[in-house]
């Protein structure tokens, strides 16, 4: 018999605990596969038995034991095979030496080695959902759409070079800390967005994925709290999702931010991302090292949520604040997001020429040809803002953007 | 301590690029020797070497009833290894380090790759 409140204590507790337990193993098998294969032993334990006997007091420590009960049969079994291999296992010595500094958690250790920058991107992004998210393997194929067996076959190249090059569980050095940093964030953004605006595949939003972004998120700022990059980015993720119910209409198409009905906002995570953004404001004017790129993205999203209407944005400290992000990142794509906020405070053609100067370099990248569409319709260009459209739709691979974009083709007045 | 292979690639012909002068040269050769020193101080030298061209290289196949020679390195390509280090290293973190610090040193890009170990060797024997 399944209890409903059972299942609800399990899930809520896997999402609260799964990250601990196997960061905890990892850190003493010195193992991957060994951690990640025993907790989730444990966890269908859980599933099986506590609906019976109830939900022990101390989950996570419950876990913890019986996971760490299972590794060592695993090794026990894996030792009649190859006893130098199984001596090798209990015997590395992972904590040695110990960086200087606040106490670490060993889910923090996790994470910078399942986001090490001598893992390919898309390898990073798939340890990370597996090991600190607890995802299934299926799950994380559905998410990125590919076959169960290749992201299997993935991961378990991951856990590999990392054993084989000995790629460390712990930590980095102060002098890398920062960039590696930028790297774990890097990849937890990726997560996000690839949840918020699904580059293929026929759901135009991926909840799981921006959930669990939301979920690494919250974490970092647990274990790296003095961090504004982190801070940033945690509130960029949570005032973007909170305008998620109102991002795609009842018949699949994306409405953009202008036309949002901004009554179906979720106010408390947008409200919990303004928090987050003054923290910061207030802690930079206190001498903290000034803004990254999270933080402004965050700051930016800010001033948007906070006007009642689209008409009431205050698009002179949009600017301004794309002004630092240029400063910071002078990348293209900076340019043409800031670009659109030139466009409402000095008018569509200025926006325009300045996107035209982009149009080279960014010619295969979809929301170039659909900002150029929507300032040439603006400017009463219909044919060229066709054209625009044109290649918009054919470069984008989200349904309901599709059909957004079709939409504003199909009124324009040939 | 795991060992890594540091190999340095570079053009498949260095005498065919005019790049560097004889002074640059000189100062790449002292770059990487004052390299070779700070491993060799801090316990992390094995082994390095610079090889000739690749074109001085010659590939045997020998699986078969007779060795076949070819002349030439086993894959054509533009960026040849052209020499090696082998280090020890704590760990992955600290293999890179180094090796970021020899790439500079003597202007080539650098793989890094682990040897086996007992254990990996053990771990591959009962699979």
């Amino acid at each position: 018999m399944s209890d409903p409140a059972v299942e609800a204590a399990i899930a809520r507790v896997h999402h609260e605990e799964w990250a601990r337990v196997v960061a905890a193993l990892t850190r003493r098998f010195g193992d991957l596969d060994v951690a990640e294969e025993a907790a989730a032993e444990a966890f269908a334990v859980a599933v099986e038995r506590w609906p019976g006997d109830g939900i022990p007091p101390n989950p996570g420590g419950w876990l913890t034991t019986t996971a760490a009960r299972r590794a060592i049969d695993r090794i026990r079994r894996e030792s009649q095979r190859g006893a130098k291999h199984q001596a090798a296992l209990m015997l590395r010595d992972t904590s040695v030496p110990e960086p200087t500094g606040p106490v670490e958690d060993d889910r923090l250790r996790l994470l910078f080695t399942c986001c090490h920058p001598a893992l390919a991107m898309e390898a990073r992004v798939a340890l990370t959902l597996r090991l600190l998210g607890g995802l299934t393997v299926a799950e994380i194929a559905r998410a990125f759409l590919v076959q169960e067996t290749t992201m299997a076959q993935r991961i378990t190249r991951a856990k590999a070079k990392i054993r084989a090059a000995h790629i460390p569980f712990r930590v980095p050095s102060e002098r890398d800390v920062r960039e590696r940093l930028a790297g774990v964030l890097a990849v937890v953004y990726l997560i996000f967005n690839e949840g918020y605006l699904a580059s293929e595949g026929d759901d135009p939003l991926r909840v799981d994925l921006t959930e669990e972004a939301v979920r690494l998120g919250r974490l970092l700022r647990e274990l790296v709290p003095e961090d504004g990059e982190v801070i940033g980015l945690l509130a960029l993720m949570l005032i973007t999702d909170g305008r998620r119910a109102a991002r795609v209409s009842r018949t699949g198409e994306l409405v953009t931010l202008e036309e949002q009905d901004r009554g179906a906002w979720d106010r408390a995570l947008i409200a919990e991302g303004h928090d987050l953004v003054r923290q910061r404001v207030r802690a930079v004017a206190d001498g903290a090292d000034p803004p990254g790129r999270y933080q402004l993205l965050a700051a930016i999203n800010a001033v948007h949520t906070v006007a009642p209407t689209a008409r009431d944005t205050d698009w002179s400290q949009v600017l301004t604040l794309y002004d630092r992000l240029v400063a910071l990142d002078p990348s293209p794509i900076v340019r043409l997001n800031r670009a659109v906020a030139v466009a409402e405070l000095d008018g569509p053609s200025v926006a325009l020429a300045e996107v035209d100067r982009l149009a080279e370099i960014l010619d295969g990248y979809h929301p170039l040809h659909a900002t150029r569409a929507d300032l040439l319709r603006r400017l009463g260009r219909s044919a060229d803002a066709r054209a625009a459209y044109d290649r918009a739709i054919a470069l984008s691979g989200n349904p309901a953007e599709r059909a957004y974009l079709t939409r504003w083709r199909d009124q324009l007045t040939s | 301590m795991p060992r890594y292979l540091l190999s340095v690639f570079g053009p498949s012909d260095p005498a065919s690029s005019d790049s560097s002068s004889r002074e640059e040269m000189l100062q790449e050769w002292a770059d990487t020797g004052a390299f070779n020193d700070k491993l060799q101080r801090d316990g992390h030298f094995v082994f390095a070497d610079g090889l000739e061209p690749a074109i001085t290289a010659t590939t045997v196949d020998g699986r078969g009833d007779r060795p076949v020679f070819t002349d030439g390195p086993y894959l054509e390509t533009k960026e040849q290894l052209g020499g090696f280090w082998v280090i020890e290293a704590a760990d992955l973190d600290e293999a890179l380090a180094l090796a970021a610090e020899g790439s500079k040193a003597c202007r080539g890009t650098v793989e890094v790759r682990p040897f086996h170990t007992p254990e990996s060797i053990e771990a591959l024997l009962n699979r």
